[in-house]
This record gives structure tokens, sequence and C-alpha cells, in this order.
């Protein structure tokens, strides 16, 4: 198999305008992947697939990745004027502007996003696997990428899958609907930020979180069940 | 809202499945098989839409046993999650154990000895033997043989999991191999009864050949029925024994020679028809294969140390980074994806579970069969619902 | 002729049928409750807590660590340290539990808080018929439920037992050898403090020794 760098250049010769990155992988596996702009990733999925020498025509996993708003807070040097007052010549106090140096702690937010990371083989050739990612621009509102089950059936149910528990949208999918969940199911459960509902049951060694939870169900008064709150949505 | 509307292609070419027009007028029957059904390997629902018995429409639906296993695993540690993984396919758990001990392997470089190396293979084809033996005994029974082939697979299966019982402590949940190696070492006793054991599994093989290939009501009902072309079956993702029943030579063992199958001589038996004749006849020859394989790593095992020297049990932290390994699971590629960010938890960890995969062209092997016919295709696919749902 | 293969699957039937009667191995069923089959040696089912001698509180091995609390997949050990000490197998002051719950409706038979006991304090027990109707408190099992003896434990592992107890010997002597090299040392500095004539040592230096 060609290394990933020689396919980057190929799809950049094939699909023209492709927009695709090298995302380095730091572990001893060694399994570098590709990172595709949402806009052309069908052609160069069919490009991958069609290729006499590359021929991925076996796309094996399919998978959703979370990465929420990190927020991160950075330590500048900040040069201000600021006015100081100090003894003049005559024995009066003087004002003076001066220069000082202060140490700030900004913070600012990463914008988080979902990943939808495939691994594709090639059964012709027996080569693999090659990873390609794709990123949405962020968790809340635009969560859409293009679907590549036209290139690869084998999407069908795992873009299925990620769309029910990350909520990525695929557009082009021919039955994009929950498939672990059921269908009146609201939240995404495999997000970093679901917040299970209170459907706490007796737990007679209960530490650490669980024990949390046991608190936190026994504090709240009755009828909080999840019963309740679908009786109450109502 | 359950349904996004995204601009769906209704497109009929090779990769999605034909429309088939019904004959009759009126509507068509629409029957729910499942979620409680006994032929349905788990608590699994087919809607059919029927046109007096020809189907027209099917879609799977499953999610019954649904226990996010992918959402426990980023709460528990690595090592936490391998009795987890006993559970996903619990016809096979030293086969799962071992794909993901190789995946974690991948991610952080640890070698694994020789010995531990060769054991793994043992358990693996045992694994095998006893799944396909299992798996053609529960379609013989859905055909509606009462359970006899059933029976006397279980019998051997017995056998094997006594083994894997005086070896690990636990007939199904086996949670034996770690990261570097296996947990506890074979002893001689135990090598002689899996010698026995192995000795007369040729024999029973014979028996259940005896008993089954060349029976008129077997061919007659799995012959000719649901046919996968092979460009369907590799561009929908089907991996194992269904693909091979297609006709494409695509076995992990020896695509991407992980572990030491390199060393074995065994061959791969490839279906011409795709039918559920070829998937049951591929499944009886990968068991011969297997005796081929269990009599020569029987035989090569050396000694030494089972588990790397190196290797952490507690307070194992693999560097940043991802892997994804995988493995010839008896029903078909298991591949486990996992993404580290340095702590003792894994950040992401996948599973890519073969039995859902290969359902993706349940629908296009079942239009246009009768009814009674689903019940043989879906059992033909060999799925457990434990790997489905996760 | 049409049929045929019919005929030679009903004639495997018949064998096992007929054979059956005849040789041992293809009679398969065992009649459970009234036998038996004994359990594999290596079988485990529900954790124990292994005590020495014959009072199940003062031989306890367990040293409250809590180390097979935090390795438990699904968190199903409490534990809760005394606040006092016990000397354990080789004299030395540790803690004990004052509680130590196993919730067996909860634990899934993985072996790992064996596993990274350091201690040889949990081992697998074989017991598996314990039903009972009490879905809550009845299958919570608490400190003298888990508390079985040593002798016990190598009734249903003797190999396994004999390791222990080979490795822990083998532990109480080395602790015993640096008692005895560190008494034997500290006695011969007490000795050449007390002797008479300190060849070359000075005798200030050597007031205080014993």
């Amino acid at each position: 198999m060609k290394t990933v760098e020689e396919i980057k250049a190929a799809i950049e010769a094939a699909v023209p305008g492709a927009g695709v990155k090298f995302v380095s992988n730091p572990s001893p596996s060694a399994q570098h992947s590709l990172r595709l702009a949402p806009e052309s990733a069908v052609a160069v999925a069919t490009f991958l697939r069609d290729d006499a020498e590359l021929a991925f025509d076996f796309l094996s996993n399919v998978s959703g990745v979370d990465r929420p708003d990190k927020e991160v807070a950075e330590k500048v040097k900040v040069t201000r004027t600021v006015t100081k007052t100090v003894d003049g010549p005559d024995g009066q106090k003087m004002e003076q502007p001066a220069e000082e140096t202060v140490e700030e702690t900004r913070k600012h937010v990463e914008p988080g996003f979902l990943e939808a990371v495939y691994h594709i083989f090639s059964v012709e050739k027996k080569h693999g696997p090659l990873v390609i990612r794709m990123r949405t621009a962020n968790r809340s509102d635009q969560t859409e990428l293009p679907s590549l089950t036209p290139v690869w059936r084998a999407a069908e149910f795992q873009e299925r899958e990620v769309f029910d528990l990350y909520g990525i949208v695929f557009t082009g999918h021919p039955d994009l609907r929950r498939i672990l969940m059921w269908p009146e199911f609201k939240d995404f459960p495999m997000r970093k930020d679901y917040v299970e509902p209170d459907d706490f049951e007796y737990e007679p060694t209960a530490h650490d979180e669980v024990l949390k939870r046991a608190e936190e169900h026994k504090s709240r008064e009755q009828g909080s069940g999840i019963r309740d709150q679908e009786a109450a949505a109502k | 809202m359950s349904v996004v509307e995204t601009k769906a292609e209704r497109v009929t070419g090779w990769n999605r499945p034909p429309v088939i027009e019904p004959d009759g007028e009126g509507e068509l029957l629409e029957v729910a098989m499942g979620p409680h059904h006994p032929s349905t390997h788990g608590v699994f629902r087919m809607d059919v839409a029927l046109d007096g018995e020809r189907v027209i429409r099917l879609k799977p639906v499953f999610g019954y046993l649904h226990r996010n296993h992918e959402k426990i695993a980023e709460g528990a540690s690595y090592l936490a999650s391998m009795p987890y993984t006993d559970r996903l396919d619990y016809f096979c758990s030293l086969t799962n154990n071992w794909a993901y001990a190789l995946a974690v392997e991948k991610l952080a470089g640890q070698p694994v000895p020789e010995r531990a190396e060769y054991i793994r293979v043992i358990l693996a084809e045992l694994t095998r033997i006893q799944n396909h033996a299992s798996s053609i005994g529960f379609l013989i029974q859905e055909m509606g043989a009462s359970g006899t082939p059933l029976m006397y697979a279980f019998k051997e299966r017995e056998k094997i999991l006594d083994l894997f019982e005086s070896l690990t402590g636990s007939r199904m949940m086996c949670n034996y191999m770690r990261f570097g190696g296996c947990r506890v070492d074979v002893s001689a006793p135990w090598l002689d009864a899996t010698r026995k054991v192995v000795a007369g599994l040729p024999a029973f093989v014979d028996e259940f050949e005896a008993l089954l290939s060349s029976n008129e009501i077997l061919m007659a009902r799995c012959q000719g029925v649901g046919i996968l072309r092979p460009e369907l079956a590799v561009n929908a993702g089907v991996s194992g024994p269904m693909l091979r029943a297609s006709g494409v030579n695509y076995d992990i063992r020896k695509v991407d020679h992980y572990g030491i199958y390199d060393r074995f001589q065994f061959r791969i038996p490839l279906g011409d028809h795709g039918d559920i004749y070829d998937r049951y006849m591929v499944r009886v020859l990968e068991m011969r294969e297997s005796i081929r394989i269990l009599e020569q790593a029987l035989r090569d095992l050396p000694a030494g140390p089972i588990m790397d020297a190196k290797a952490k049990i507690r307070g194992f932290r693999p560097k940043p980074g991802e892997a994804y390994g995988r493995i010839e699971a008896p029903k078909g590629e298991l591949g486990f994806y996992l993404i580290s960010d340095g702590g003792p938890n894994p950040y992401r960890y996948r599973v890519r579970p073969p039995s859902l995969i290969n359902l993706t062209v349940l629908e296009d092997m079942c239009l246009g069969h009768n009814v009674a016919d689903v019940v043989l295709i879906f059992g033909s696919v060999d799925i457990v619902l434990g790997e489905v749902d996760r | 002729m049409l049929g045929d293969g019919i005929l030679k699957g009903m004639a495997e039937t018949a064998r096992n049928f007929f054979g059956s009667y005849v040789s041992k191995e293809r009679l398969t069923t065992v009649e459970y409750p009234e036998q038996r089959i004994p359990t594999a040696e290596n079988a485990r089912v529900f954790p124990f807590l292994v005590y020495d001698g014959t009072d199940w509180e003062a031989g306890m091995r367990c040293v409250a660590c809590q180390i097979c609390e935090k390795e438990c997949p699904p968190k199903c050990i409490y534990i809760e340290k005394s606040a006092d000490k016990k000397p354990d197998f080789v004299g030395k002051p540790q803690f004990y539990p004052a509680r130590f719950d196993i919730d067996i409706s909860v634990c899934m038979s993985c072996q790992i808080c064996v596993e990274v006991c350091p201690f040889e304090a949990i081992k697998m027990d074989t017991q598996f018929e314990l039903a009972t109707d009490d879905r809550f408190g009845g299958l919570l099992e608490d400190r003298q439920k888990l508390a079985k003896s040593n002798e016990y434990y190598h009734s249903i592992h003797p190999t396994e037992a004999a390791e222990v107890d080979a490795r822990l010997a083998e532990e109480k002597a080395k602790v015993e050898a640096k008692a005895k090299a560190a008494a034997e040392a500290s006695a011969a500095k007490a000795a050449a403090a007390s002797s008479p004539t300190p060849p070359a040592a000075p005798p200030a230096k050597t007031e205080g020794g014993s």
C-alpha cells in the first residue's frame, strides 16, 4: 500500500480542490489519517474506491468521536501605561506616565466539534487500513456531514448509529433514523455532556459516582422518575 | 421527530435493494417478526411487508439489547473493559478478548511472547469450531429439525467449554487475554485433555456431515435461497464465512498476518453461489481447517513466559494516539477502534461488530423470497444480538 | 434414489440412539440435581475472603487497601477501613476492613479483584446454588458471610492454595530472616559497646550503645 502522504498526493492530483489534510497519529500503531473537507468528501471517496491502484472497496468501520468545547487559559504578558505618582524635583507629588508589564490570564473557548472516522480496506489488493475523518463545524447547530453510503453500502447502518448516538446528520443517507435507541428518544447518549435520566434504583454497594447519584435522587421529591417526566411532558 | 428529512435518493443501482412490485391488489400485509420469536437468535425484530407469501420490504429493527458498552468503557480502565468484551459475542468470548487485546497492544506498542501467541491461536480455533457447530445447529433447528443436530453440536461444545473452564475458570465469560499475553499458563494435563478432544473432532465433523450434507430437505430449502452477489458483499462490508461463501477470498488471518497465523498451513474454503447451502458448507469446511490448525499448534507449542515482562496490569496508561485492531472472529471481522488521551481510561472505544454489518444486506437477500425463507436466510447470517446491539 | 440423504442421516441418529444404551459416551445427559458433575478445579463463581487459623476476624488477610474496590469493573465491592490496626501474618500492624460488602447480583465473576490483590486475601469460590427470594438484601454478602477459612480454600482449589501458601511462607521467611539479621547486627553492636577493651573505637562513641 502506498503511504498516507502518497495517497494524499494521488487524491489531490485526481480530485482538484479536494482539501485533504494529513493528521499524524503519535501512537506506535502509526495509522495516520487524512482529514477530508465535507464538500468534496463524496468525490474523494469515489476516487478511493474506483482507482485501479488503491481500490479501497471495503469500508470496515465508521465511528463517531465527540470533542467538546475546551476552555483554554493562557498567561499573556501585557504592557500597559499607567499613571504613577512620583516625587517631583520641588518636593511635590507629580503624575507621570509609566509603563508596566503585567501577566494576565486570558481565557478563550476552543470550539468543539463532532468527528466521523472511517476505516477503509481493499479486498482486491489486500491492503489497508486507511483512516479518513471528517469534522462538523460545531456541536450545536451545524452538525451535517455528507453520507458515504452511496459510495460504500457498509456505511448505512453505521452512519445511522453515529446519528443516533452522536447527533451527526448525514445528508444523502437513504434512511436516516435512530437505530439503537427507540424513535422517540431525545438526546444523544455517547456525547461527553450527556446527562442520564433519573431512573435510579436501589443500589446496595453504592460508592463514588453511584453514591452521589443515590443522594441526589433521595433529595429530590417523589415523582421525578423517567415515567413521571414523560407524563409531565405530555 | 424521529426520521430526519434528508434528501434521500431512491437509487436503484446495484448498491441498493431492488424495488419489487407486488403482484396482487390490495394492501401489503405488514408482519413484525420478533422481538419475542424463537428463531431470531435473540431479541431482534424484522418489519416485513408481504404480498401473500412474498417479501416486498424488510427492515430490521434492533437495539433491544443495547447496553451502551462503549460508554461504560469510557468510564472504566482498559483492563476493566476486558470482562465486558466477553459479553459482546457471548458465544465466542475468547476471540472478543483477543481482538481487544490486539487493539490495545497496537495502541501501546506492546509485544507478546511466543507461547502466549500459540495459546491464543489454540483457544481461538477451539472457539471457532464450537461457534460454527452451534450456528449450523441453530440454522438446522430453524429448518424444523427439532434440535437433533443442535444437540450433537452442543455435545462437542460441552467438551470444549469444559476445557475453557479448567483453564480460564469460566465456560463462557472467559476474561483470559491480557495486554501482553495471557492470564494463566496452560498445564500439561490440560494439553493432554485438549489433544484428546481434538482427536475426537474429525469424527464429530464426519458424523455431522453424514447427518446433514446430503439431506434432501436441507438441499431443497437452502440451495438457491438467499443469494448474495460478491460485489454487493464487498461493498456492504460483509465479512467472515458469509463473504467467503459468495466467493470472495478474504480471510483476515491470511491478509493481516496477525498473531502467528503465518506459521500454520490451512486453506480457505470458498463458495460458488453465495446461497445458504454454501454458507453451511463453508462453515463445515472451516471447522475441518481449524482442526488442522489446532493439531499444528498443539504440536509446536514452545516453552516460555506467557506474559511480556514489561506488561502492566494496574496503572496501564498508553500514550495518546489511536489504533484500529481487527481479527477474524468466527462471525466475521471483529475490530476495536481505540483513542487514548494518555489517561487510564480510553477516550473513545468503538467495537466494529461483524453481526451488525452483515445484517446490512439482509433485505437484499430476502426480497422476493417466501417468508419461510426469511428465517433461514437470517439464520445463515449467524448473528448474536450481544454484538449487534452492544 | 430420492431420500438417500435423509436415510443416511437417520442411520446416524439410530446409531446414537441405540448406542446410548451400550456405550457411556453416547449417553451424555446428567440428571441434575440428583447427579452432579464435579466442578472443575479452576472454576470461579463469586469471591470470598480468606482467613488463616480459626478466628475469622483476627486471621483475615485483607488489609483494606481498597485496590479490589477500585479495579472492580461493575463496582460491586464496598469497603470501609477500620479505625485501629491488627497484626497481619508477618506481625506488621495493618488496617482491616470494618465493612466489606460484595453485591453478588452485580458481580460478574471476572476475577480481576483476585488478580490485583497484593495480599492473597480475596479468592474465588465455586458455590453457585445461591438463589434466594430476597431480591435486594439477600444477594448482598457482608464480611462475615464472605469470610472462609484457608482449609476451605485448600478443599476447593488445592493446587492454587498450595502455591499461595508457599508464597506466603516464603515472604514470611524473608521477613523473619531480615528481622533476625537486624537483631544480630544490633546485638553485635551492643556486645561491642559493653566489651571492656574496645580495640580502636573511642569510648565516648560506644557509650550509648545498649
